[in-house]
This record gives C-alpha cells, structure tokens and sequence, in this order.
C-alpha cells in the first residue's frame, strides 16, 4: 500500500523549474522562441544564450540542489539529529580553504573547484579519523569532533579573508555564500548524484529502522556497518561535489529534507528521491531570481536560498500538525 | 527444544565482571525472568543473548549455531528484541514504526504488502492503540510508545522474544495486559520469551523460570518457583524480604 505523497507534484515541478530557469533572463525569449531553442529552430544568439549559457547554469545548480539536500537527509538519519546539515562535519570549512587558498593564489576557476573538492575530503577524512582514532564510533563524538574541526576552519577562512587584498575579498565573499556563476564540471556532478541515488536507495528500508536508534535497527537485521560506512562516504561526497560547483550554498541541505517531513515524507524511500528532487528544483529556482531579481547585479544563489527558505520553512513549522 | 543457549558466557563491562561461566539452554515454551540488582548485568546479558554484544568469552547458540555467524536478517526472522528504552527518532508515525517489524521478513526491494499492514494493524489492536495509527510518535504519552514498541515486536512475528523492562512506563493495568499476552505467545509450538523485570512478583505470575544474577557475578538458574525464596532475594537485592501466600500463589513482600 503505497500513497503517492508528493512525488507526482515534484516530478512536474522539476521541468517546470529548468523551463523558468531558462526563459528567464536579459534577453526575453518568450514561450515560442524558447521551444525554436530547444527544438533547434532559433536565430544562432538564442539558440547560444539557451544551450550554452542558461541550461548550463540551470543543470549545475539542479545538480547542487539535488547533491545537497540528498546529503542532508542521509546525515540526519545517520547523526540522528534534525540540525545535521551536510556541512556540519567541517566539509564546507576545508573546501573554503582550499578554494579562498586558491583564489588567493590566483588560480583559475577549474583549479579552485578541483582544490575545493580535495579539501572537502581531506576534511572528511580528518573528523572521521580523528572520531575513531579511540574507542567506537559514537554520533556525539563524531558530531563534536566535525563541529570543532568546522571551528577551526572558520579561523583559516577569517585569517585568508584578513590577508587578501581587497579586490579578491568580494569573490571570495560570494563563493562562502554561494554562487553558481562560474560553474563547471557538470558531468561530475551529475555521476555523484547518480551514484548518491543508486547506492542509498537500496539502504533506504534500513534508513527508516535507522530512525529508531542504531541498536533496533541492528536487532531487526540491518547491515549497521555497511549503512554507517556507505552514507559517511556518500555524504561527504555528495556534498564535496556541490562544493565544487557553487561554493557553500546554506540551508538547501538542511531545509529541504524537513520540508519533506512535513509534508509527510518520513519514509527514506520516498524521502530520498524527493529530497533530490524538491532540493534540485529549489534551487534552479533560488538561482534564476537570484541573477534576475536584481538585474543586471548578480546576487549569490545562498542569500536567496535563506530569503526564500526561511518563511516557507517557519510557515509550514508553525501550521503542521507535528511538532 | 532448545532454542537460544549461552555456552560458558562471561560478560566484562568497564574491567568488572558480571557474570561468568554461564551455561544456560532456553527451551521452547518458557518463560524466562532475568532478576538482579541495578548494575548485575541483566541488560548487558540481554543484548549479548539477542546477538547483538559479543561476550568477553564463549558464545551464544541459537537453534544450535552461534548467533554472530548467522546473516543479521535470518536472526531477525527467529528473534525480536525489545530495548530497555527507545532513542527519541526523527518525524515518523505510529504505523510506521509498526512496520519497521516486517523489515526481516521483506525482500530488499520489497514494499509492505496489505498482509504486512493487516499484521501491523492487529498488532496495534493488541496493545489497544488501533486508533493511534496516524499519530506521530512524538504526541504520543511515554507509556503509549511503549506500547507502540511491543506491537513492532508482536509485528516482527518473532518466535524467540527478548524483552528487556516490558513493563517500563506501563501503568498497572497495561503491566499485566502486556505481560499477559506476551507470556501467552511461549504457547505457541517453537515460541519463547525472555524477560527482564524489575518486580519479583511479576515474574512469579508470568515466568516460568528464572536467572538470578548476583552482585559477584554468580548466577542462580532453573524453574522459578524453585529459585525463588527470601534467601536468594535477601543475597540478590541487599534487603529483607517476607513471604505470604502459599505454593502456586506465592509473592514476596520487600521489608
């Protein structure tokens, strides 16, 4: 017996969003000469402006949203705890380092991606050795061990912030909020989205026995080991992939999967497509009016997430019938 | 028939030792009482007979084959467990938590079948929460999740049941209700249960042995109406103990 929920609704809301994201912008294209662009019938500027420009741009930050929010469902199950975001584990702060380092070196675009990528993960590794190095795994430990080790990379960002000359500050500003300007390696984070999906979903029944404690869930038979292991890799490189792209974009990872709680949504089969699906849309459509809403000022994708996600999230908090 | 057997178990918790050289075999159609003191190692016994701790030495058999080499979910089919006390979980509602039992019985990919949810249904029934099933657990008293958690043990449709404190947060009428009907399954050809409990009377109505643990890792064991006297009370809870009643009615008064 299984009650579609609200996975029709974001199946439709998927497309819906990449149509807004690309027929939104300086040059207004209209419903006819965008479905000439897709159809490949469109003077060669618009066919440019909607294939090489727009649905880029809209693809990367589905990829983000979908990278993001997907993260954040599995690490609150995994951390047991509704405040766990993907970057509560430091993976933002190394990633920060790493692409502010790199900024501040002066290195290209698709080096600042690789090296935020690099730092993400070198971060992970740190918490996740660091909270093993004595005694088992405990979701307290491995909590506080991420939320100091964030600590101290918010000291480096500061100091990197403190030292760079004036001129890199605004992009390295933008980057801390968020900002899909400069997005690149596309394919990659479609293949971590992918492979986030794939490998969760068969974890997914297990996630739910998950939800009643580590013990439970190991008494009614799920492969404890293999769940922990699976989604603290998955998560990290999900989330590290994200980062790549867009920087630390806030609150899509922590927001969307809530949002789906309170729509009904807590069984981790349907919460995971979902989550990826409503977090993808979310944010195609945070980023189209955050580079049309001020036009022709560009705004970084992260404050709009928070604008927009905030009274949405407290609207549905204050009506829901769960507390 | 033995079903769940302790060969030469000994448990060590924190350097102390709370209970050595146990040999125990639980047959079918028992009902067993774990008593001790706070910190005797009922609990810490429990897990480790549920599969779930390894012991410090030997190994724990069940249907003859130690436990920790059987796949977790061929485990699960044969035995349920209920735990002293349930972690606050995220957003999910009573049904839900109900058919987390049917998770063993489940193909991976499997969805809960009508016959999953009409188990999961009388499971609730059972424990007189028919109408709570859309309920989110968080609205719900600490005596009714309780209760939510033995229907996913009922749902679970384990034969060998291990309950550590069932009768945590129940009220006396549903102390009994419960007990009852969770004795009432050991009828069942194959079934069993083993219990830890608090209240020596309890177990005398509902248990038909018993494993008294010691403070000094000793261990009593065998029927309870056998076991069970002021003495082993007196050594077991450090306090004195008076008997009323007499053979097949008898209860025991703390000083």
């Amino acid at each position: 017996m299984r009650r579609p929920g609200v996975t029709p609704f974001l199946v439709v809301l998927a497309p819906a969003s990449l149509l807004f994201a690309i027929g939104t912008g300086s040059v207004h294209l209209g419903w006819a000469g965008l479905w000439r662009a897709l159809t490949g019938n469109a003077p060669a500027l618009d066919a440019t402006i909607v294939w090489t420009l727009r649905l880029p741009r809209a693809a990367a930050a589905f990829a983000v949203g979908a990278l993001l929010s997907l993260s954040g469902a599995l690490l609150q199950v995994l951390l047991r705890n509704p405040l766990a975001d993907p970057y509560v584990l430091g993976i933002s702060g190394g990633a920060a380092v790493a692409a502010l380092g790199s900024m501040l070196l002066g290195l290209g675009s698709a080096w600042l991606g690789l090296n935020a990528f690099i730092g993400s993960l070198a971060s992970m590794a740190v918490v996740f050795g660091l909270s093993h190095m004595r005694g088992p795994w405990t979701q307290t430990r491995l909590l506080l061990t991420g939320v100091v080790v964030a600590a101290g990379w918010g000291a480096a960002i500061s100091f990197l912030l403190a030292i760079s000359p004036g001129s890199d500050v605004r992009g390295m500003l933008f980057w801390l909020i968020g900002d899909l300007s400069y997005a690149n390696h596309i394919g990659w984070a479609y293949a971590a989205l992918a492979a986030g999906l794939l490998l969760s979903l068969p974890l997914a029944r297990g996630l739910n026995l998950y939800t009643r404690g580590e013990l439970v869930a190991a008494a009614l038979g799920a492969n404890i080991g293999l769940i922990r292991t699976t989604v603290y890799v998955l998560a990290s490189v999900m989330t590290a992939t994200a980062v790549m792209l867009a920087g630390s974009v806030g609150f899509v990872g922590l927001i969307i999967p809530h949002l789906l709680r309170l729509l009904g949504d807590s069984d981790y089969r349907r919460l995971i497509p979902d989550s990826a699906l409503l977090g993808g849309s979310f944010l195609v459509i945070c980023d189209t009016l955050a580079r049309s809403a001020m036009a022709p000022l560009q705004l970084p994708v992260g404050v709009i997430t928070a604008l927009l996600g905030v009274p949405i999230f407290l609207v549905l908090l204050t009506r829901a019938r769960f507390p | 028939m033995t079903r769940l057997e302790a060969r030469d178990i000994r448990l060590e918790i924190g350097g102390k030792s709370l209970c050595t050289d146990l040999n125990l075999a639980l047959n079918a159609g028992e009902n067993w009482a774990i008593l001790g003191a706070n910190g005797s190692g009922k609990t810490t016994l429990l897990h480790a007979l549920s599969g779930l701790r390894v012991p410090t030495e030997g190994q724990v058999c069940l249907d003859g084959r130690d436990i920790r080499s059987q796949r977790p979910r061929a485990v699960a089919l044969r035995r349920g467990v209920l735990l002293q006390e349930s972690e606050p979980g995220l957003a999910a509602d009573v049904m839900q938590t109900v058919l987390t039992g049917r998770h063993p019985h489940l193909s991976p990919w499997g969805w809960e079948s009508p016959a999953d949810h009409r188990m999961a249904s009388a499971a609730l029934a059972a424990v007189d929460l028919k109408e709570f099933a859309e309920r989110s657990l968080a609205t719900l008293s600490g005596g009714e999740r309780r209760r939510v958690e033995i229907a996913a043990l009922i749902a679970q449709d384990a034969p060998i049941c291990l309950l550590d404190e069932p009768t945590n947060h129940l009220d006396l009428h549903y102390q009994i209700k419960i007990l009852d009907l969770i004795a009432t399954r050991s009828k069942r050809p194959g079934h069993l249960n083993v219990m830890v409990l608090h209240d020596v009377n309890l177990a005398m109505r509902f248990c038909s042995h018993g494993l008294l643990l010691l403070a000094n890792g000793n261990h009593h064991h065998g029927p309870l109406d056998e076991v069970l006297d002021t003495r082993v009370l007196e050594q077991i809870y450090c306090c004195p103990f008076r008997e009323i009643g007499s053979s097949g009615d008898r209860a025991f008064l703390p000083e």
